[in-house]
């Protein structure tokens, strides 16, 4: 996973509340068994009219951000529904790396932190300046380790983040790799799960 | 300290605190169906690692298999490949399978709890929001990304942050012809899609004690609707009656202390929540969903909306697009909304006793002639058994509506069953977000008993006026 430290863009103003990971990216595209090539369809009933055809009138498809964007300002609660990771993988692949929201749905956040996507929730009021910051074509800089947005007229805005979830985006980690080195931990809560359990292992041979 | 359920399980299953809130937590019950688990697999193929116990984990496919002409090849290539890859999958890792030809198979939170597999103070996880379904038996079930799939594969194990608790508390009688399916969209329409975010649901008080397991498994299957990444009811007999001579339950030997322990779960009587909300199950009238949003919740006797009734300018702006895509009018009423489909299904309601309330509206009833589809899908190929063996399927057969096989169906287009642009569903799915029953589609979320009443009166009509013919 690539290494997340600053991230300097002209951000995508995309407020819509309570955007579901439907809008992010329709069912029909889960039959995918990859996890690239999401892009073209993600956001599909914002950008494309009813014959499939790509309108090039929403933001996404816009300059300055097409291409280029690599910072999204979205609604309340993003990411709402289903577990879906096909979702920050389509985000992904749109060239997205931070999203900032006023809020966002607990699993989609947790994805996003799996897939090296730095999820920022600030107050509506700080989330409506880097919107029209945007909007108005200026950049912003996202800078993790001092856990600080800066906007337009040197404005510094500073976020909360878990420290774990910081770890593991700044050393872009193997999650999975980092969780094996506990495997005598993990042996030793089953062993005594099993005697004190014993039909939660019913199944094991 | 007094604790709640929620407490108990999380500190139950730690097997390292690593600061923060944030723990490594032990996973007991793994379900995979064919959509989300490709991508794990494949994670686990290109760093050469293997299951750590395959014990713990069911395969069942559900989300791309059509709920007809099963003997035929699947009618869509892209979900035919990704069927025939979990069939690969769990031949190459060892995972048993639940395949569509086993009786057994059914949407993966129908069959869990089916197996017995779903029991009282287990960590329970599976690639699909709506694992939330679990926490009816007071297990701590979530859904979970494909990379935390990958990640419980390898280690049994995930990587969490603790969350908050939440009650919800109903008291008082739920009248007839409400269910769970109303309990639920009155909360959300009470808390929001947000009201639950960060936070684990536990459901108490008299109306939720009175329902039945299957009801519990409804109201806490919708909790991922309301923000919460899981609901939970604290067992009790009604539980145990259900998990007793399952095939993944506790053995003879085994089950007085297995009860013991389960009975120890239910959170102490000083248990302090962080956020508290109450409900009179008494006020409860049938819901019907008006928007794209599980939150856009009215009682049938009301009207739909305006922009203006909303103080926010991104709820009325929300309300205006809402209302244009679903092709409503606002102050139209409820009932006055005529619909084109009926699906009765999804693992928020098709186990048998929603079907066997849809059946008591239906029978002697015929599906008004505009309909184009009305589909009764069955959680499983056992509830689908013990619906024809009480008969249920006839009762819907004579009335005009489909009798299909078990899957998720037109509850998400992913497999044939979907409503094309602008077709109206009575849905007693989950979700009503834009597209989600195929593109354009517009989706109205009721109970059972709703969904089928609306099919025969052609449009939305309060059930509890609408004779049922019986006593």
């Amino acid at each position: 996973m690539e290494k997340f430290e600053t991230l300097t863009s002209v951000p995508t103003p995309f407020p819509q509340d309570n955007v579901d990971t439907d809008i992010i990216i329709p069912a029909p595209y889960l039959k995918t068994i990859k996890r690239t090539g999401l892009g073209i369809h993600a956001f599909e009933t914002v950008r494309y009219d009813d014959q499939g055809q790509l309108t090039g009138d929403a933001v996404f498809d816009r300059e300055p951000y097409v291409g280029s964007s690599t910072i999204l300002i979205a609604g309340d609660n993003f990411g709402c529904g289903s577990s879906r990771e096909h979702a920050p993988w389509a985000i992904t692949d749109m060239g997205y790396r931070c999203i900032i929201a006023p809020s966002f749905a607990d699993i989609f956040a947790s994805n996003c932190v799996k897939n090296g996507i730095l999820t920022i929730s600030v107050d509506q009021d700080v989330v409506d300046y880097l919107a029209a910051d945007g909007g108005n074509g200026l950049e912003i800089t996202v800078d993790l380790p001092s856990q600080t947005i800066r906007g337009s007229n040197g404005k510094i805005f500073s976020f909360d983040f878990n420290p774990v979830h910081k770890t593991m985006l700044m050393n872009g980690l193997d999650e999975i790799g980092q969780t094996l080195e506990s495997a005598d931990a993990i042996s030793a809560f089953e062993a005594k799960q099993k005697l004190s359990q014993p039909w939660l292992y019913n199944r094991d041979v | 300290m007094p604790h709640t359920m929620y407490d108990k399980i999380w500190s139950d299953h730690v097997v390292e605190d690593r600061g923060d809130g944030i723990a490594l937590i032990y996973i007991d019950r793994h379900l995979i169906h064919e959509v989300t688990s490709p991508q794990a697999f494949e994670g686990l193929r290109l760093k050469g690692r293997t299951l750590r116990r395959p014990a713990a984990i069911i395969a069942v496919p559900d989300h791309n298999v059509p709920t007809k002409d099963r003997h035929m090849p699947n009618p869509d290539a892209s979900s035919a490949e990704q069927l025939a890859e979990l069939d690969k999958n769990v031949v190459a890792f060892g995972v048993e399978f639940i395949p569509m030809s086993d009786v057994r198979q059914g949407i993966v939170h129908v069959t869990g709890p089916e197996l017995g597999m779903t029991q009282p103070g287990v960590t329970m996880v599976c690639g699909d929001s709506h694992t939330s379904t679990h926490g009816a038996f007071g297990a701590l079930a979530f859904g979970i990304g494909t990379s935390e799939i990958e990640h419980c594969f390898a280690t049994q194990t995930l990587l969490l942050k603790r969350a908050k608790n939440m009650r919800v508390t109903v008291d008082g009688k739920l009248p007839i012809g409400c269910s769970a399916k109303d309990m639920a969209l009155a909360i959300i329409g009470k808390i929001g899609t947000g009201g639950g975010t960060g936070h684990v649901i536990e459901y108490a008080g008299s109306a939720i004690r009175d329902l039945s397991m299957e009801g519990r498994m409804t109201l806490c299957n919708m909790s991922i609707e309301a923000g919460a990444r899981s609901g939970m009811v604290s067992p009790d007999e009604k539980t145990f009656n259900y998990i007793r001579g399952r095939e993944w339950a506790p053995k003879a030997g085994q089950w007085d202390v297995a009860v013991s322990y389960w009975k120890s779960l239910a959170s102490d009587g000083d248990a302090v929540f962080d956020k508290e909300v109450t409900l009179d199950a008494s006020d409860i009238v049938p819901q019907v969903t008006w928007g794209n949003s599980p939150e856009d919740v009215v009682p049938v006797t009301g009207h739909v909306p305006a922009p203006t009734d909303y103080a926010s300018a991104s709820k009325q702006k929300a309300v205006e697009k809402s209302l244009y895509y679903m092709g409503l009018t606002a102050g139209q009423s409820i009932e006055s909304i005529k619909i084109d489909r009926v699906f009765v299904g999804s693992c928020t309601n098709s186990r048998i006793e929603d079907l066997r309330e849809a059946a008591a509206v239906v029978k002697g009833k015929k599906i008004a002639d505009h309909i184009i589809e009305a589909l009764i899908v069955p959680g499983s190929g056992l509830v689908k058994l013990q619906a024809e063996e009480e008969g249920l399927d006839e009762i819907f057969l004579e009335a005009g509506f489909e009798w299909r096989e078990a899957g998720c169906s037109m509850c998400l287009g992913m497999n044939p069953d979907k409503a094309g642009p602008g077709e109206r569903v009575a849905s007693t799915s989950n979700r009503n977000f834009v597209g989600r029953q195929g593109a354009g589609s517009r989706t109205h979320l009721v109970s059972p008993a709703m969904a089928v009443a609306a099919g025969i009166a052609g449009h939305f009509v309060d059930v509890r006026t609408l004779d049922t013919g019986e006593a």
